[in-house]
């Protein structure tokens, strides 16, 4: 079904797996033909997807569609489960990862991810954000690092709050100043892009949209790509928007489009609430 | 239920019902007789422990004190050479200095026995101060010396100075004929009634009613008593002096030979004594007569007497005498031995067990080596000594009874609990911290040494302090390897010379005849059991150091 009118990005529709995309312009994260296997039951059917740069992109779709799974292929996660298995090519400004040369623990400092439960090393708020730059040899000696350290907390909206008792436990914060912390933790080293996979469904409400302010804020210098069960966060935050149905990406488009007026009917049952 | 007998609209369960009652009642019964037997089995424990401690204290309290008598000795110059002070004959100068405590004593026995009353190691106790001080030489030193073990348990009231003279199936013997009432005194002689056949065939053609075999006579007679008595001990019952009084009975009246005839016979002393005065008993035969108690009992009296707390128990060596026996090579043994042991177990046991829950292959190698593992901790202890045997002692030809050996087979045997404890707290350490750690960019072994391994710390040491308290108290192994030896100085302790551990020690004293072993045997036990409930408590205590980091 081929819908006529232009806007910002075309729209292409690929006949062979009927999914509708939308085409980015110097994409920071491109996808082809992404299948993931968890010994022989296979989870992602073909997933092409660009992510842009320095903007938010939401992927959300109902439970066990692979949205996750996709998320944690970009980072290389699955090959931390020993029965996954990953098809296809995922690059990074035109650098193919899933390269056997290249070095997966230099990727993962380049491409931080946030957790959907805040899990804060059992050590101190300073050594949670240091933790990542000192094993990466990023900073040069103490100085270099506490500066660090300060930024990033600061940039994620921390720093007011704790700079008092930086060296206290940081499992002694409450959830949303827990979350706060990783995302600290994850802008530590220094990344290009920021992986989230349902980072506020632990979080109060007051929390949330602090996390969310907190993403609106870093989404100019990074390049942010979220899962999220809520749809009123992806149409808060998000830019770009990508619908997973069970294990395919069904369609991918400005979220204001994918939320007004989605081309796809199981895009159409899902957004209007028809099945969940 | 028909609409008829409800007054609800709607089927409600009933819970006033004379069934819903009824399963209450079930229900609290049930919950009482879950905590019965829960209290019950708690209580059983408690009081097996209980009894456990109440023995092992009752028997091994003695053993903490010492019956030490205060010796002035004279360190006489000329007697001592200062150039070699340990060639001088202190056994003379400490008998010399012991009997002038007691001028009035003449004649060698009784010297030798008085001299007894010392124990043995004094003379080296002496000649020990006189090396480490040797500006005392020439002076009158007081040194409190040991006494010897007959007279410290009798001090400590653990033997008596009179024991029971007849044993209990003598002494029924003795009752059956109490029980025919054929007993009396007679002039103060206990005697018994015996009924006899002046046997003419006993009595000779020469010699006549004089050289008469009375003994013969009286056995025979006698033995009518005890017909179904298989030995002759009854034979003791009768004083030696029952055929004098056969013999003169049948020497006034020549004419009752070849008669029946009832006769009065003596008794012996023992017998004498349980029918006049109730109880026969007779000196200690420790002791060889009844002056060693007064001499005893005149030291008391002086004051020389005192019972010091026993530290000899651990810092001298295995001794023959119990008086001087003590703890220290066992303790060194034991701790060489385990330092070894754990120095072995503990990186090869954390490796593997990281090995096998981090980084090995799933396939099925690796189940084959994680259940051998398992079932290695199941595999009785003299295996593991057997082993050593073969292998450590045999084909690499490494010492006997060395603690480097003993450690090694207690290495074996410590290995798999510490694997299985090692294993058990890595999976303890929740999956969300090694994510977040991979996700920050580290690698495997990253992971693995600056996350779950210090998280994983509090179960990893209480299983190896556990283990390491198990190789404490195992005996089997360490009897295989010789880990038995008699080390009586303190000298040559090392990691390959022979050695002792502690539950050896106890065994070895728990061989031995002498009396004075029992009681150090129970506070060997009592000091092993110390040494256990310190480990634990240090499990306890690390234990929660590092838990509250968490």
């Amino acid at each position: 079904m081929v819908k006529g009118s232009l806007t910002m990005d075309q729209q292409v529709v690929s006949p062979e797996t009927t999914t509708i995309r939308s085409v980015v312009e110097n994409p920071k994260i491109t996808s082809k033909d992404i299948c993931v296997f968890y010994g022989d039951k296979q989870a992602l059917f073909d997933v092409n997807l660009d992510i842009p740069r320095f903007a938010v992109t939401s992927l959300i779709g109902p439970s066990g569609c692979g949205k996750s799974t996709y998320l944690r292929c970009i980072n290389r996660m699955n090959e931390t489960i020993p029965i996954a298995r990953v098809t296809g090519e995922i690059k990074i400004d035109d650098q193919d990862i899933y390269d056997p040369d290249l070095d997966v623990v230099e990727l993962r400092a380049r491409v931080g991810m946030v957790f959907q439960k805040p899990n804060p090393f059992p050590k101190s708020i300073f050594e949670n954000v240091a933790y990542g730059p000192r094993i990466h040899g990023l900073v040069k000696d103490k100085t270099d690092l506490e500066e660090l350290v300060a930024t990033s907390l600061e940039r994620a909206g921390l720093w007011g709050e704790v700079k008092d008792r930086i060296h206290e436990p940081g499992t002694g914060l409450s959830g949303g100043q827990q979350q706060r912390l990783c995302i600290a933790r994850a802008i530590a080293t220094k990344p290009d892009i920021i992986l989230m996979d349902e980072p506020c469904s632990a979080l109060d409400p007051i929390a949330t949209a602090k996390v969310e302010e907190l993403m609106m804020e870093l989404c100019e210098n990074y390049t942010i790509v979220i899962v999220t069960h809520s749809m009123a966060q992806a149409q808060r935050v998000s830019q770009k928007t990508a619908f997973f149905h069970i294990g395919y990406m069904v369609e991918y488009g400005d979220t204001k489009q994918i939320f007004e007026d989605p081309q796809d009917k199981r895009t159409q049952d899902y957004i209007f609430g028809r099945f969940g | 239920m028909t609409d008829i007998s409800q007054t609800q609209p709607a089927a409600t369960h009933d819970w006033t019902s004379a069934a819903a009652r009824r399963r209450v009642r079930r229900r609290y019964a049930a919950d009482r007789r879950l905590q019965f037997y829960g209290i019950a089995a708690i209580g059983t424990a408690m009081a097996l422990l209980g009894v456990l401690f109440t023995t092992l204290i009752y028997a091994g309290y003695a053993a903490f004190t010492t019956t030490k008598v205060e010796l002035g000795v004279f360190l006489d110059p000329e007697k001592i050479d200062k150039g070699n002070i340990r060639s001088a004959n202190f056994r003379k100068m400490v008998r010399d200095a012991f009997l002038s405590y007691f001028p009035d004593v003449q004649g060698r026995t009784d010297k030798r026995n008085l001299s007894k009353i010392l124990s043995s190691g004094a003379a080296y106790i002496v000649r020990d101060y006189a090396v480490r001080n040797p500006d005392k030489i020439g002076e009158l030193v007081t040194i409190s010396v040991p006494v010897s073990d007959p007279f410290d348990q009798l001090y400590k009231g653990i033997i008596p100075r009179e024991i029971q003279a007849l044993s209990s199936d003598r002494i029924l013997l003795y009752e059956q004929l109490e029980h025919r009432d054929v007993l009396s005194v007679q002039g103060g002689v206990g005697v018994v009634k015996t009924t006899l056949f002046v046997d003419p065939a006993q009595v000779p053609e020469e010699g006549g009613v004089e050289a008469a075999d009375y003994q013969r006579m009286i056995n025979e007679g006698f033995r009518s008593f005890f017909l179904s008595e298989p030995s002759l001990s009854y034979r003791e019952i009768l004083s030696p002096n029952a055929a004098e009084a056969l013999k003169k009975k049948v020497v006034a009246n020549p004419e009752l030979v070849g008669k029946t005839i009832e006769v009065d016979l003596p008794l012996s002393a023992n017998y004498d004594n349980l029918l006049q005065k109730g109880e026969a008993k007779i000196r200690n035969p420790r002791f060889r007569s009844d002056k060693e108690f007064a001499w005893f009992d005149s030291l008391i009296q002086r004051g020389l007497i005192s019972t010091p707390f026993t530290w000899e128990l651990f810092f001298n060596a295995d001794s023959r005498f119990p008086e001087l026996a003590g703890l220290a090579g066992a303790l060194s043994g034991s701790f060489l031995a385990l330092l070894v042991c754990f120095l072995l177990s503990f990186p090869i046991g954390i490796a593997t067990a990281t090995y096998l829950e981090e980084f090995a292959p799933k396939n099925r190698i690796t189940d084959l080596i994680e259940v051998n593992i398992n079932n290695l901790a199941a595999v009785p202890s003299v295996v593991f000594g057997l082993l050593g045997l073969a292998l450590f002692l045999n084909t690499f030809g490494m010492p006997r009874s060395a603690p480097l050996v003993g450690g090694m087979v207690l290495a074996l045997m410590t290995l798999p609990t510490i694997i299985v404890a090692t294993r058990a707290a890595l999976k303890s350490v929740p999956p969300s911290i090694r994510e977040a750690a991979l996700g920050v960019g580290a690698s495997k072994h990253q992971v693995m040494l600056h996350h779950v391994l210090p998280l994983a710390m509090p179960g990893i040491l209480t299983g190896t302090i556990i283990g390491l308290a198990q190789a404490l108290g195992e005996t089997a192994p360490l009897l295989l390897i010789g880990m038995n030896a008699f080390i009586p100085s303190v000298e040559n302790i090392g990691l390959t010379q022979p050695a002792m551990a502690l539950p050896t020690q106890i065994f070895s004293w728990a061989d031995s005849p002498e009396r004075g072993f029992v009681s150090r045997t129970s506070a060997a036990i009592i000091v092993l059991l110390g040494f256990l409930v310190l480990m634990n408590l240090l499990a306890v205590y690390l234990r929660r150091r590092f838990e509250k980091k968490w």
